[in-house]
């Protein structure tokens, strides 16, 4: 089971609380996990990544493991950690409010 | 007796004000959405409980919310497990989903050359005057995209961006279908307008659309003042009694028309500044409008510190200051282009919100104003809605 903490907003948006916890078929990887995040909550679909081109929204980061991943490919595998679900996968608002 | 709801979009959430009919007494609901930009909300003339509304981050994109009890609760349409379920059995989710149809293609940019398409976020949203479930989308950059399924899902009607689209320039507030116009008595003429672009109509519900831009000067905006597109039009309002009658509040300059767009004709009159950006008419004279005057283009707050709407009896030329419960000194607020409505009660309410959190209204047609609240977010919209 993965781990995925969401933003305040996201948490708001996706009527969840704390972190949620997502089956994720085959590799675990940055992708993937998206996938099964938007499979899961479909609000949130758009607000991680833009519909059509997966891009990532300028604003949004990912970490795991107190790495920051968020230009890394979307095949790329998360950590060990993430996998067997003893740390989380982290999805962050920037700190960007100026 | 009718209950009025204000439907009040701020910077950092929406907020629902209602009163009984006599308009004394408002109550002002908790946040909804709070820390999220709510650019629009608008209910349905036909089920005025089906409101729609826009939600925006600068981090987290578009959202479409929608309530089917009158604020009560909302839902983001097509995102639930029944709904809109996809070949792979999950839902969609894609009522935040707008794509530009087709070629992208690429509009004016501020250094000369051309910029494509980038959809930002949506500035207003305009129900069907017939069908609960259909609503039309004004969305920076400047495109108009149509739901029929309640906001499931949108599809654009591109044909607008074909109306000389790469000649279009973003002005300092960016470029956005911020009005959107059904004709009452013609289902197929639709008016729209873009700031830094124009006023444009379709006769025929979307397939085609030109500019309706004669009469409108820019002396010191454009180097052609009399260009086809380009005008920055800040506002479009009209009296459902006479949809060919059109009232403009442009970057500067007050105008209308009376033949839906071929021509128009300055009315600023004897206003103390003809910047602005609402315009809107009362709800049972149709030649009555109001505007609040900005100071300029560089100044956005109102003339000498003093809000004043001004109102006009004779659709425009002569206008009066209402000032009776309005700040009278230093006040620098601004009224934004979607933060004013009026009620169809009577006599008429009329409803603005201010850059400073105050939301005013008046139940005497703007003879006499008070505040409703003084202390929310900086409102971007107000509509109001009179219920059974």
């Amino acid at each position: 089971m993965i781990r995925v903490m969401l933003p305040y907003h996201l948490r708001n948006l996706a009527r969840v609380e704390g972190e949620v916890q997502l089956e994720v078929a085959g590799s675990v990887t940055l992708g993937s996990v998206l996938d099964a995040l938007e499979s899961r909550y479909p609000a949130l679909r758009g607000t991680v990544r833009d519909h059509g081109t997966l891009r990532r929204r300028p604003f949004v980061r990912f970490f795991a493991c107190k790495e920051d991943l968020s230009l890394e490919p979307p095949e790329t595998k998360l950590p060990e950690e993430v996998v067997t679900g003893k740390e989380p996968f982290l999805i962050v608002g920037a700190i960007a409010g100026g | 007796m009718s209950r009025v709801r204000l439907l009040v979009g701020t910077r950092k959430g929406a907020f629902i004000l209602t009163s009984d009919g006599k308009r004394e007494k408002w109550d002002v609901s908790e946040p909804h959405f709070a820390g999220w930009e709510m650019y629009h909300l608008k209910g349905s003339p036909v089920d005025p409980n089906r409101i729609y509304a826009s939600q925006t981050s600068g981090w987290f994109g578009q959202i479409i919310q929608r309530s089917d009890d009158g604020g009560k609760t909302w839902n983001t349409p097509g995102s639930s497990s029944e709904e809109l379920a996809g070949p792979d059995g999950m839902p969609k989710g894609e009522s935040n989903k707008f794509v530009y149809e087709g070629q992208v293609g690429s509009h004016m940019w501020y250094d000369g050359t051309q910029h494509p398409w980038e959809f930002k976020r949506v500035w207003h949203l305009e129900p069907s005057l017939t069908d609960p479930d259909t609503v039309y989308a004004g969305v920076e950059d400047a495109a108009i995209f149509k739901t029929t399924n309640g906001g499931k899902t949108w599809q654009e009607l591109s044909a607008l961006r074909g109306a000389k689209g790469h000649l279009w320039q973003p002005g300092a507030g960016g470029m956005a279908v911020h009005t959107i116009i059904l004709d009452p008595k013609n289902a197929n003429r639709i008016y729209i307008a873009i700031s830094a672009a124009g006023a444009f109509r379709t006769d025929d519900g979307g397939k085609t659309w030109r500019p309706i831009n004669k009469g409108l000067k820019a002396q010191f905006e454009l180097p052609d003042p009399d260009a086809e597109v380009g005008h920055c039009v800040h506002r479009i309002a009209m009296h459902k009694s006479r949809p060919d009658v059109l009232f403009m509040q442009k970057h500067w300059d007050v105008l209308r028309t009376d033949n839906a767009g071929e021509q128009w004709t300055e009315v600023s009159g004897n206003l103390p500044s003809d910047f602005g950006f609402p315009i809107d008419v009362h709800a049972h004279e149709p030649n009555t409008i109001y505007v609040v005057p900005i100071k300029s283009d560089s100044e956005h707050f109102p003339p000498d510190g003093k809000l004043r709407v001004y109102r006009s009896r004779s659709g425009g030329n002569e206008w009066e200051a209402l000032t009776k419960g309005l700040p009278q000194k230093d006040c620098y607020v601004n009224v934004l282009r979607d933060a004013m409505s009026v009620d169809s009660l009577q006599p008429c309410g009329i409803y603005f919100g201010t850059t400073g959190g105050q939301v005013y209204g008046s139940a005497d047609g703007g003879d006499t104003w008070n505040a409703i609240v003084r202390d929310l977010p900086a409102v971007l919209s107000v509509e109001a809605q009179v219920l059974p």
